[in-house]
């Protein structure tokens, strides 16, 4: 057990340190990233004086400079390190709260388009502090009291319709998985934890319109190494953290709705305006989340403030065949075109990820935009054209925004996700079963450890003992194990171990489990249909692509490419599993009354038998008179007359 | 004597082993007729792993051995099958000693009633020779040893074994007469066999000579001293239980298991499908209903049986084994056990031949329908379901077929075999 708990402090401790790391990098690479922005804006310059609007010039190299700010910033965040926020505009005087919205668009290889809305409210307000908050401008107000009264340090909630196909997607820039899931990490000061959480999670059902009222005690576990806070505080004692997922929660409008109703301009203008449910659902990948944590106001981090996080990810399946030219543009995805920014945002932009195309041979955007930035995205220095849309001059004269990309060619190879996972339920009948998790480490030389995190249903009996890990056909035995046991109708499996992948390998993670017979009221409307069990979680540091690449040194100086460069060398991911479909067996529902019956009729003839033996005596039979003589007896009897 | 016991023990000893090494074994150990949650074998290596993960065992509910069977298996679980297989050879021998000697005083009796002619002269061919008694002990162990039944639960490992041990052991020591120090049949996992406990005073008391008088003092002071020795031994098993894990957790766990019925496994037993398809709100009652049931008949059978205190072991057995909440194969085993003793009933049963016919047509049917239902899916539960209750209804049968023949020699021995009625007819003998 020692070993264990050694082995988890050695992991926070290098989570830590590349924490820092990641913080010292983000300068590193602005600095760079700067050197090379003024090396596209010298190019872009020429052009430009070409066309004869150098007056623009000042104004856009400034533009680009903080462009590169925010989009490390950005990244940092999404790689989990809760970097302090840099300083937003330091001329303008700072006002209280600050939102921002982004929409970032890539095209997959798949042919498939991604885009991902992020939507940033910063409010520099303590809700902790007794005082009543009671004057809201940008945050929502609804969200303000459920952090207040149920003192909620950290809530990350999302839902999800669909699966994200890693292995042709690659991966998301925040990862959820299908259905609903609901962490949160709660104050110290909270006694009652479960009581707060049932009462949170039937709020947040109302603010939601969703069911997660049905998160009980059965679906949630307290992970004790997966899921650490993201924003600042220390205190990572998981007694205050919850987990629960809904794999069943079928997401739509009803859910997008109260969503969009949380941003300051609501759906009236900004990036809002696209997305309406009609197409929003009528895609392959939907998913809506809200992160709400403490981060930093500035580097000394004296003063802390809330950031409510809205996100929402959508992939488009626009690839008809047979048809010859693949297009699409905003209009086709979400039947609307950008005409302004949300006058509340501070900032509001655009990015295409053209990193697959810089030269413009594979697809071409139109309109064309002479803004570039280079952000490190998961672990991958990707290049994007960005859009601001507080400039008037993007609209165009059309004063309407409709972006375009026309494919040329459909070549190109997507690098294959370092980290990706699947599972399945092996086995045949209805009384046992196995659950396969496969995890595969696609990087060539490196080896990294990944925390896996299985929450079963107490009604799927796992047996620990037949739990194996095995990588290249040799037993990989987990460094950490935490293992919960279900009790019944009460509280679900929680596993959690830590395992080394090996590199280019697969990893099998198999344990079997045995099928319960519930009682009949326990069974969903539809028992043939199976019973879901929540995605597995894995989450990891994985070396990063970039470090992975060797073209990259060669145009470093020498000097500085000797020692491996270990800043960049790994980010944090998260990758989510299928949901499991696992059938169970039934009982008759239509005969409660015939079995009440037949049971009680096998206990009465078990009663009776013994009951007639234990109370009668054996006696001769002596034959019954006739009922004539009976009958004349009686008379007899009531005439005084001795019987016959 | 020992020359056939001996072999007899061979001859078991290599089923299993030959069993254990086919790939049977590990068939038979998925079986829900030889295996309950309470006793599979399954969930002790469990309940060893979560010891080894830092877990405690009755953190979940998986386990619900008690903490003396954990130990045990802390060090013999790589001998497990040798463990298993000398429970039952322990068994089988109990039995046969504990017979013999049974038989032996019956013998005495016998011969002491008929010295004072006590027996109606027609009775003669009721009366018991030491020839046929001389195999029924070996018979005994064979109807043991070689019960389909108990091979396939010991060949599961089901703890039933050792639990059948445990009574086994209580049940030698009881007729040995050594009231002093007699196991608990509480260390095996269930609670069930406390009812034995009634038995084994009468036994007592009639073997010290000491009638069942309420007015006599005599008797209070003997069941004063035996619920001393019985409830202090239950203690000190518990308190070691208690001592072994250092909490309390093992009592809801084990005892409230057994108690409750969470687990709706389907077994043999009338309990999971009934409860089931329960109301939500009769469940508590229902449940109430079912668990005193297999208490219920400890008092008025042993009034009806006090001067019979060994049949009113048999019938507690087939009572518990009947309407207990987790039954598996090796309990039914146990209490067949005894059938051979109760040879001299045979020519009053009344519907043994039904009633084997029904037994032995369920045990095939059970895995046939557990197919169909779980692996086919060609069937539903209710199949299944409606075998239990054949099965158990043909089990009540047997049981109080083997009663009502028990009550009625008796009473053909004070009476008289040949009854007339007043008129000098021959008679037919009623319950009334």
């Amino acid at each position: 057990m020692a070993a264990h708990r050694c082995s988890l402090s050695a992991l926070l401790l290098i989570i830590c340190s590349l924490l820092v790391f990641i913080v010292a990098d983000s300068e590193k690479a602005t600095l760079t990233g700067d050197h090379h922005a003024t090396a596209v804006d010298n190019l872009q310059t020429v052009t430009e004086t070409e066309e004869g609007a150098a007056a623009e010039e000042p104004a856009v190299e400034e533009e680009r400079r903080w462009e590169e700010t925010v989009v490390e910033e950005a990244t940092a965040d999404k790689e989990d390190t809760s970097a302090p926020e840099t300083v937003v505009q330091s001329s303008v005087p700072q006002p209280k709260d600050d939102f921002q919205e982004e929409l970032v668009i890539r095209p997959l290889h798949s042919g498939d388009i991604y885009a991902s809305f992020q939507f940033r409210t910063l409010w520099e307000t303590d809700f902790m502090r007794g005082n009543k908050v009671s004057h809201y401008r940008l945050f929502p107000k609804s969200l303000g009291q459920v952090i207040s009264k149920f003192s909620v340090r950290e809530l990350h909630i999302s839902f999800t319709q669909g699966y994200w196909r890693t292995m042709q997607w690659g991966q998301p820039f925040l990862p959820s998985p299908p259905g609903a899931e609901l962490w949160v990490w709660f104050q110290d000061s909270v006694t009652d934890v479960d009581g707060t959480w049932k009462e949170l999670t039937n709020v947040l059902s109302g603010i939601f319109c969703a069911s997660l009222n049905f998160i009980d005690s059965t679906n949630t576990v307290q992970p004790s190494a997966s899921f650490k806070p993201l924003g600042i505080g220390n205190v990572t004692d998981h007694r205050f953290l919850r987990y629960a997922t809904l794999p069943r929660e079928i997401v739509c409008t009803e859910n997008l709705t109260p969503w969009k109703k949380l941003l300051p301009c609501g759906s009236k203008a900004g990036l809002a305006v696209l997305l309406k449910s009609e197409k929003l659902f009528h895609s392959s990948f939907h998913s809506q989340a809200v992160h709400i944590r403490p981060v930093c106001q500035d580097w000394q981090c004296k003063t802390t403030s809330w950031e409510l996080r809205q996100t929402l990810n959508v992939v488009f399946d626009l690839h008809t065949p047979g048809q010859g030219k693949l297009e699409w543009s905003l209009f086709k995805m979400f039947s609307r075109t950008l005409t302004e920014a949300c006058p509340l945002a501070s900032s509001s932009k655009i990015y295409i990820d053209i990193t697959d195309d810089p030269q413009g041979e594979q697809f071409e955007v139109s309109p064309a935009t002479h803004l570039l930035s280079q952000a490190m995205v998961l672990g991958d220095r990707r290049t994007f054209s960005v859009y601001d849309l507080t400039q008037q001059i993007t609209f165009g004269t059309v004063r309407s925004l409709n972006l375009l990309i026309r494919w040329k060619s459909s070549e190109g190879d997507m690098l294959r996700p370092l980290l990706h996972a699947e599972r399945y339920v092996a086995g045949y009948g209805l009384q046992t079963g196995e659950i396969h998790t496969l995890m595969y480490n696609n990087h060539p030389y490196r080896s990294f450890p990944v925390l896996l995190l299985d929450s079963v249903p107490w009604y799927l009996r796992l047996y620990i003992h037949t739990l194996t890990v095995t990588s290249k056909g040799k037993d990989n035995k987990p460094s950490y194990i935490h293992y919960q046991p279900s009790k019944d109708r009460v509280r679900p499996h929680l596993l959690e171990m830590l395992v080394q992948l090996p590199p280019n390998s697969v990893t099998e993670v198999t344990v079997q489990f045995e099928r319960a017979l519930l009682k009949w009221t326990e069974y969903t409307p539809d028992p043939n249909h199976g019973f879901y069990v929540g995605s597995s979680v894995i989450s990891s540091l994985v070396p990063s692509i970039v470090a992975m690449d060797t073209n990259s040194t060669r145009e470093q100086p020498l000097f500085s490419s000797f020692f491996p460069c270990k800043e960049e060398s790994s980010y944090f991911m998260r990758v989510y599993t299928e949901p499991l479909l696992v059938n169970l067996p039934t009982p008759d529902f239509s005969m409660p009354y015939n079995v009440i019956c037949l049971t009680c009729t096998v206990v009465a003839v078990g009663y009776g038998s013994l009951y007639n033996l234990l109370t009668r005596s054996f006696q001769i039979e002596e034959p019954s008179p006739g009922l004539a003589k009976r009958i004349a007896n009686i008379i007899r009897k009531m005439r005084g007359v001795p019987p016959l | 004597m020992a020359a056939p016991l001996t072999l007899l023990l061979l001859v078991a000893v290599t089923v299993r082993a030959a069993l254990y090494r086919s790939s049977l074994a590990d068939l038979i150990s998925e079986r829900v007729e030889v295996v309950s949650p309470l006793t599979a074998w399954k969930r002790v290596v469990e309940g060893l792993a979560l010891l080894d993960l830092g877990v405690s065992p009755y953190s979940g509910d998986v386990f619900h051995e008690t903490p003396l069977i954990i130990y045990l298996f802390h060090f013999l679980v790589d001998y497990a099958e040798i463990t298993f297989m000398l429970a039952d050879v322990i068994t089988a021998v109990a039995l046969y000693l504990s017979v013999k000697d049974y038989n032996k005083q019956v013998f005495r009796k016998q011969k002491y009633a008929l010295e004072a002619d006590r027996y109606p002269l027609d009775c003669l061919e009721l009366i018991r020779s030491p020839k046929e008694m001389q195999y029924i002990p070996l018979k005994v162990a064979m109807f043991y040893l070689l019960n389909p039944f108990t091979i396939l639960s010991c060949v599961a490992k089901s703890t039933c074994g050792l639990n059948n041990a445990v009574i086994a052991l209580f049940v030698l020591s009881t007729i040995k007469g050594n009231s002093r120090t007699h196991s608990s049949p509480a260390e095996g996992n269930s609670i069930y066999p406390l009812t034995l406990c009634a038995a084994a005073l009468l036994y007592l008391l009639q073997r010290q000579y000491i009638p069942v008088n309420l007015r006599r003092f005599s008797f209070w002071w003997f069941v004063a001293q035996y619920a001393f020795m019985y409830l202090g031994s239950l203690f000190v098993i518990v308190g070691l239980s208690f001592f072994l894990l250092g909490s309390w957790d093992f009592l809801p766990s084990v005892y409230g298991f057994i108690l409750s019925v969470p687990d709706l496994t389907p077994n043999i037993g009338l309990f999971w499908y009934f409860f089931a398809e329960m109301f939500e709100h009769f469940r508590l009652f229902f449940l109430c209903v079912f668990q005193i049931n297999v208490f219920f008949y400890t008092v008025p059978l042993s009034i009806k049986l006090k001067e019979h205190p060994v049949f009113l072991i048999f019938m507690q057995l087939a009572v518990i084994s009947i309407f207990k909440s987790y039954p598996t194969v090796g309990d039914i085993a146990l209490y067949m056990a005894f059938l051979p003793v109760w040879s001299h009933l045979h020519r009053f049963l009344r519907n043994i031949f039904l009633v084997s016919c029904v037994l032995l047509a369920c045990s095939a049917l059970f895995p046939v329908l557990w197919h169909l239902w779980i692996y086919a899916g060609s069937a539903n539960s209710n199949f299944y379901y409606a075998i239990t209750l054949l099965f158990n209804v043909a089990q009540i049968l047997l049981v109080s077929d083997y009663f009502y023949a028990f009550l009625r020699r008796e009473h053909h021995l004070s009476h008289g075999l040949y009854l007339k009625r007043k008129d000098g007819s021959e008679a037919t003998l009623v319950l009334k």
